[in-house]
């Protein structure tokens, strides 16, 4: 045991010479990779024309915000019930943007599973699609709604169903794909059709699954949900950019009080029910 | 071979059965039930968001309408000249672009650092004082919370216009949301080889570095990857707010209505956006097979 001991590391080294050897090949790509990482990040410092001059200045500006910012303060009562009435908005935004894109992705996502359409043209079609529409983020899909159906929450809804359909129809129909292949093939072999093996041998599977996505996006989108204000969308994000413009300091440390506990309280309550779904699954 | 089929008597039978369609009954109500509850809060949201169907129905022909034009003409005679003059823009958008994605780079990898240094300290099993835990993790939960657009918003102002600000608020949305996921990913590692360091004398750095980092560190990297690919897009709306990048062009010419560079605009930022995707995902599966690999 005495040749294991910290005295004898030359002995050790000497006997087992592929552990104690320097591996060039190995640290030379460390070095190039961590190299390449600081040298984008300089370039881009360079490219950007990031000011440091304004660096120290913006520090005790925001200082300065921070400060003024304590303690929240919404002003009067009147006020309170207009952001409760926005946040009102935000949630619904959430709620019925997140609800409509999942009704609207489950056919397509099936469209796009390979397990469900074998046709490779329909199935490349589709993610391509999918793609497309997830590439546009929700702020842009709230203006161009807001072009449509005018300014408020409504098209907010409208914004957030459409890039929640992107999602939620790569996110199903990757979960599709994932499942067990038995049930399905259960139901084949007992004499059902396509369509019965997908909603008998499949979609059972797979529910569970989608449904706490589904919640764990209407967590995601409470938070998208507050800022598609900035564009007009309803919301409390309306408020929000107002305040932020007019310099109301105390206001805005409220509003953001507000979508913090809002967003928490989605969160716990999601994450139950969450909780509650896999759960039975795994019990079953 | 001939086997007994053991048969229950009628009255077992009957009261299987009868448990059978209760259990079944109980889920459809249970069922029904969800599905009511959801439909009233459908419609109280519904009620809440202004949701109008006569709106929408009146003026849904405005959102195909919307596509068609801003879509460019084309004819085919000149097709080069009509792709010319629709890209007209080509080499500003380009370089706009390419802002945008140093700004999505530069945010996520000063962000990911700090996630990264937060991380170990919000994470149960590697820090004692669950005071410290505590706050770490508050200060992770507001970082990630007020959206990135906010904190832009208030960094246009105090730093000025272009792309500082940006790369502020994507930082810091960045290092909340990357905390988070890292100290999950450090809870879940496995505790010998942070005990064994920690036997051998090694102090909480060493235990980091030794125990915990060799661990983590691909997960980490593909956590920072898929971040990326999210702070592009983020990265792409943040000129709407003046925080730089391709987005000031973009709702200029929205609110304008120049019409074809919407699309122009629109196309290049889904198209960039599917190349990082592309090519994160790559990387993300080559590094994750390269761990499975390794162990």
């Amino acid at each position: 045991m005495s040749s294991f001991s910290f005295e004898n590391r030359a002995g050790i080294a000497q006997r087992y010479p592929d552990v104690f050897r320097t591996d060039w090949w190995q640290r030379g790509r460390i070095a190039i990779l961590v190299g390449g990482t600081v040298g984008l990040f300089l370039f881009g410092i360079v490219q950007l024309d990031i000011p440091f001059n304004r660096l120290s200045l913006g520090m005790v500006r925001l200082g300065e915000f921070v400060q003024l910012m304590l303690p929240p303060n919404p002003g009067s009562w009147a006020e309170v019930l207009k952001y409760l009435h926005a946040l009102g908005e935000t949630v619904s935004i959430a709620f019925l943007g997140t609800l409509g894109g999942a009704l609207l992705a489950l056919p397509v996502s099936l469209l796009a599973a390979r397990n469900v359409v074998a046709n490779r043209i329909i199935r490349l079609l589709t993610r391509r699609g999918l793609d497309t529409i997830r590439g546009v983020d929700t702020l842009i899909w709230a203006l161009i709604w807001v072009g449509v159906v005018g300014l408020g929450p409504f098209a907010g809804i409208l914004a957030v169903i459409c890039s929640d359909f992107g999602t939620f129809g790569k996110l199903f129909s990757e979960a599709i794909e994932v499942a067990e292949k038995n049930p399905a093939e259960g139901v084949r072999s007992s004499g059902g059709n396509h369509l019965h093996s997908v909603r008998f041998g499949l979609l059972p599977q797979v529910f569970p699954v989608l449904l706490s996505q589904v919640l764990y996006y209407f967590e995601s989108n409470t938070r998208s949900a507050t800022i598609i204000g900035i564009v007009g969308a309803g919301g409390i994000g309306l408020q929000l950019a107002e305040q932020i413009r007019v310099l109301e300091w105390q206001k805005v440390s409220f509003l953001i009080l507000l979508i913090l506990v809002t967003v928490s309280s989605i969160d716990w309550i999601s994450g139950k029910l969450r909780f509650a779904i896999i759960g039975k699954r795994t019990v079953a | 071979m001939r086997t007994a089929v053991p048969e229950f008597p009628e009255a077992r039978l009957r009261e299987l059965a009868d448990r059978y369609a209760a259990a079944i009954a109980a889920k459809r109500r249970r069922v029904w039930l969800g599905a009511a509850v959801l439909i009233a809060v459908a419609i109280a949201a519904g009620w809440m968001g202004e949701v109008s169907l006569g709106n929408f129905v009146e003026n849904f022909w405005r959102f195909p309408a919307y596509f068609v034009s801003i879509a460019p003409k084309f004819s085919f005679a000149t097709a080069w000249s009509d792709l010319a003059d629709w890209l007209w823009g080509l080499p500003r958008w380009a370089r706009l672009l390419g802002d945008t994605l140093l700004i999505a780079y530069m945010g996520t990898l000063s962000g990911a650092l700090c996630g990264f240094a937060l991380c170990f300290l919000a994470s149960a099993n590697l820090v004692k004082s669950g005071t410290t835990v505590f706050v770490t993790r508050r200060v992770l939960e507001f970082f990630r919370t007020v959206p990135e657009i906010v904190f832009a918003l208030i960094f246009v102002l105090a730093f000025g216009l272009g792309p500082l600000p940006g790369v502020l608020a994507i930082a810091i949305h960045t290092a909340g949301a990357l905390g988070k996921q890292f100290a999950e990913v450090v809870e879940n590692i496995d505790s010998k080889p942070v005990e064994g360091v920690a036997a051998s004398g090694g102090s909480w750095v060493q235990v980091v570095r030794f125990g915990a980092l060799p661990q983590v560190l691909s997960n980490f990297v593909s956590y920072a990857l898929l971040r990326f690919e999210i702070n592009v897009r983020g990265a792409a709306v943040m000129g709407f707010v003046g925080a730089g990048g391709i987005g000031q062009d973009l709702i200029e010419a929205v609110r304008k209505f120049y019409f074809t560079d919407v699309s122009a605009i629109l196309l290049l930022i889904v198209l960039t956006v599917m190349l990082i995707d592309f090519l994160t995902e790559r990387l993300r599966h080559r590094l994750l097979g390269l761990e499975g690999s390794t162990r």
